[in-house]
């Protein structure tokens, strides 16, 4: 099971955040969410909720976010429910952030794929589990997108254009690598690269 | 080889979008309504008889799983499809290419499915980390709804269907089905005691089906090119085509759909440029996942890649993720991640799982320095027999039989490492070859 985090000051977060609310457009969203479950069913919206409310929070803050005690209240407010059922789905879930993060949340993978391919001592910054990367290995993901194929150098200059306001080339970061082809070009479905060949012709072939 | 016709996953590799239109040209949406037409029980029978298993790892036959649902759902007990999206067991990267590049394949697999077991709509569980993916999913969604493909009178067959995406937010354990289902529901992914199943109660106590993303995807094309097709590709008992996943100590790591059964060496060969540094320098393979065993290079390299090859050699397929490990990996610390995730990812409810996977990792990374007796690798191996089997889900098994394949494969290198930290041996001896 995870650490527990350090959450701040109980007087201070109620005073910044005690009067959380959506905002327009995320009341609209909410909406759209709410529409997904059947009626009586509100409180499968808490992870959805949860995830809004902290961008929200990152929206106002500049950061990626997080989820102070009183922004989880209202959550829980919205869906009907008590605070505690929002407040353990909040803590049992990695991705919902319990104390400040930066603008950048760089999560490097640290799980055995990731290892062997040269992960281990090149980084130091937060490392998560596996993150479904394992065949462009080893990976970053920094806020919503992935960096994959990394080494020292490319990953320095990712982290210098991020510094620079800059936006680098998600993905694979190996030259001339599509996605998840072997490094080369591919194996198989080459009539692919360059036309969205159809096969159905050679079904009966 | 697989021909490239006889491929799925035509758009693997993203080198054409995603969207409903270059999908159609593709062969998505060709023609829907015909499938449905087909019937409920055909579509099964199709099914069953393609040989079709779970993709998900367990590889429970997939026709007789959707088979299970009621024939006759009552009004106020819908049936629902749940879509396994949750891809998190290290070792898996396959269903998050189908999402980002072939998403139209699994929401038609879903109206497919969903049509076939009688389920009122289909729930997509995609693991939160997955955020881009999602919004493609998102997406692809709202244009099959443009299209008519789905909602009231889905592709004009008559039948009303829904499919709802649903972000996680970071818990392997969800990808268990009822920890799934638990969290559809807002709460804590922890798994729920069966029975009851839940064919007979599952998301809101309704009936409910959970299928992996590949196995749901790889449906509407079964159907279209017929069971026989589907299993003249692999093994008996280990039919079809499957995304193969390598990770590691190859030349060039790759996901590839192949020929179930086609042998460890040919996949390497033929796809991954060969094993670093050569054959004999393969250590071991972890072959599907991080929750099945590894096997020494001299067993696994020339075993078929399927269900019954990879239990021969005492692992398993899994979701054919496999990661390779050359002469250069310290093999105790490779595991001892592992169990380093298990702990991190128990949910807490089960003292041998909350307790032990904390145990299993300490003890683990004292074997990794050697700073251990001897005798401790038998208490530790006890342990795992403690853990597993006595837990609500199958997490505990998987933190144990990592570390049972190490004991039962690396032994000697893991007494080696305890003897030369005592100072018994020097420290010129031999390492890292796997115990035959």
């Amino acid at each position: 099971m995870a650490d527990a985090p350090n959450i701040p000051d109980e007087a201070e977060v109620r005073a910044r955040w005690g009067n959380f609310a959506w905002t327009d457009e995320n009341q609209k969203k909410a909406n759209e969410i709410l529409a997904r479950y059947p009626k009586g069913r509100e409180q499968s919206c808490s992870i959805p909720f949860l995830d809004l409310a902290q961008r929200q929070v990152g929206a106002e803050t500049q950061t990626q976010g997080w989820l102070p005690v009183p922004v989880i209240e209202f959550v829980a407010r919205q869906l009907g429910v008590a605070y505690m059922r929002i407040y353990e789905v909040a803590t049992f879930y990695t991705m919902f952030n319990l104390a400040p993060v930066g603008r950048y949340h760089v999560q490097v993978c640290g799980t055995t794929p990731c290892m062997l391919r040269g992960s281990d001592g090149m980084f130091t910054l937060t490392e998560v589990e596996c993150m479904g990367n394992c065949a462009s290995a080893p990976m970053v993901q920094i806020n919503d997108d992935n960096y994959e194929d990394l080494d020292y150098d490319r990953t320095v200059t990712i982290l210098e254009a991020l510094a620079r306001g800059e936006s680098p080339k998600t993905g694979t970061q190996e030259p001339g690598r599509h996605t998840v082809e072997p490094i080369g070009g591919p194996t198989t479905l080459t009539a692919m690269v360059g036309d969205n060949h159809d096969y159905r012709g050679e079904w009966g072939a | 080889m697989l021909a490239d016709k006889d491929r799925i996953f035509t758009n693997l590799y993203g080198y054409q979008s995603w969207n409903v239109d270059a999908a159609m040209k593709r062969g998505d949406w060709d023609n829907t309504k015909a499938l449905l037409e087909l019937g409920q029980d055909k579509i099964i029978d199709v099914i069953k008889a393609s040989g079709l298993r779970g993709r998900g790892g367990a590889g429970f036959p997939t026709g007789m799983k959707w088979s299970f649902m009621p024939k006759e759902p009552r009004p106020d007990r819908p049936s629902f499809l749940v879509i396994n999206a949750d891809e998190s067991e290290p070792g898996s990267c396959k269903d998050r290419e189908i999402i980002r590049h072939d998403p139209h394949k699994l929401i038609e697999g879903a109206l497919v499915a969903g049509f076939a077991m009688r389920a009122r709509a289909a729930y997509i569980y995609i693991r939160g980390e997955y955020i881009r993916e999602a919004e493609t999913l998102f997406a692809a969604v709202a244009e099959a709804y443009n299209r008519g493909f789905l909602g009231k009178n889905a592709c004009g067959s008559g039948y009303d269907f829904d499919v709802f995406v649903h972000r996680g937010a970071g818990a392997y354990i969800c990808g268990e089905e009822t920890a799934m289902i638990e969290s559809l529901e807002g709460k804590k992914g922890q798994p729920r005691l069966k029975p009851p199943f839940p064919a007979g109660a599952g998301l809101y106590g309704c009936p409910t089906t959970v299928n992996n993303v590949e196995s749901i995807a790889v449906a509407p094309t079964i159907l279209r090119r017929g069971a026989e097709w589907f299993s003249s590709f692999g093994r008996e008992n280990n039919k079809g085509t499957k995304l193969f996943q390598i990770s590691g100590h190859v030349d060039r790591p790759c996901v590839v759909e192949e020929s179930m059964s086609i042998s460890f060496r040919e996949l390497i060969e033929k796809h991954c440029g060969g094993i670093r540094g050569g054959w004999d320098n393969l250590l071991a393979v972890i072959p599907g996942g991080s929750s099945v065993p590894l096997v020494p290079a001299a067993e696994i390299m020339d075993a078929p890649m399927d269900f019954d090859g990879l239990k021969a050699v005492g692992s398993g397929l899994g979701t054919a993720a496999v990661i390779v490990m050359d002469k250069s990996t310290d093999i105790v610390r490779a595991i001892s991640r592992l169990s380093y995730f298990y702990k991190h990812e128990s949910c807490g409810q089960c003292t041998p799982c909350r307790e032990g996977t904390g145990w299993m990792w300490r003890v683990m990374e004292r074997m990794r320095t050697g700073d251990a007796d001897v005798s401790e690798i038998d208490t530790l191996f006890q342990v795992t027999k403690q853990v597993e089997g006595h837990t609500i889900c199958a997490l505990g098994d998987a933190a144990a039989w990592p570390i049972q394949g190490l004991i039962r494969h690396f032994r000697p290198e893991m007494e080696r490492r305890i003897r030369e930290r005592k100072g018994e041996t020097g420290g010129n001896a031999p390492m890292m070859e796997a115990a035959e």
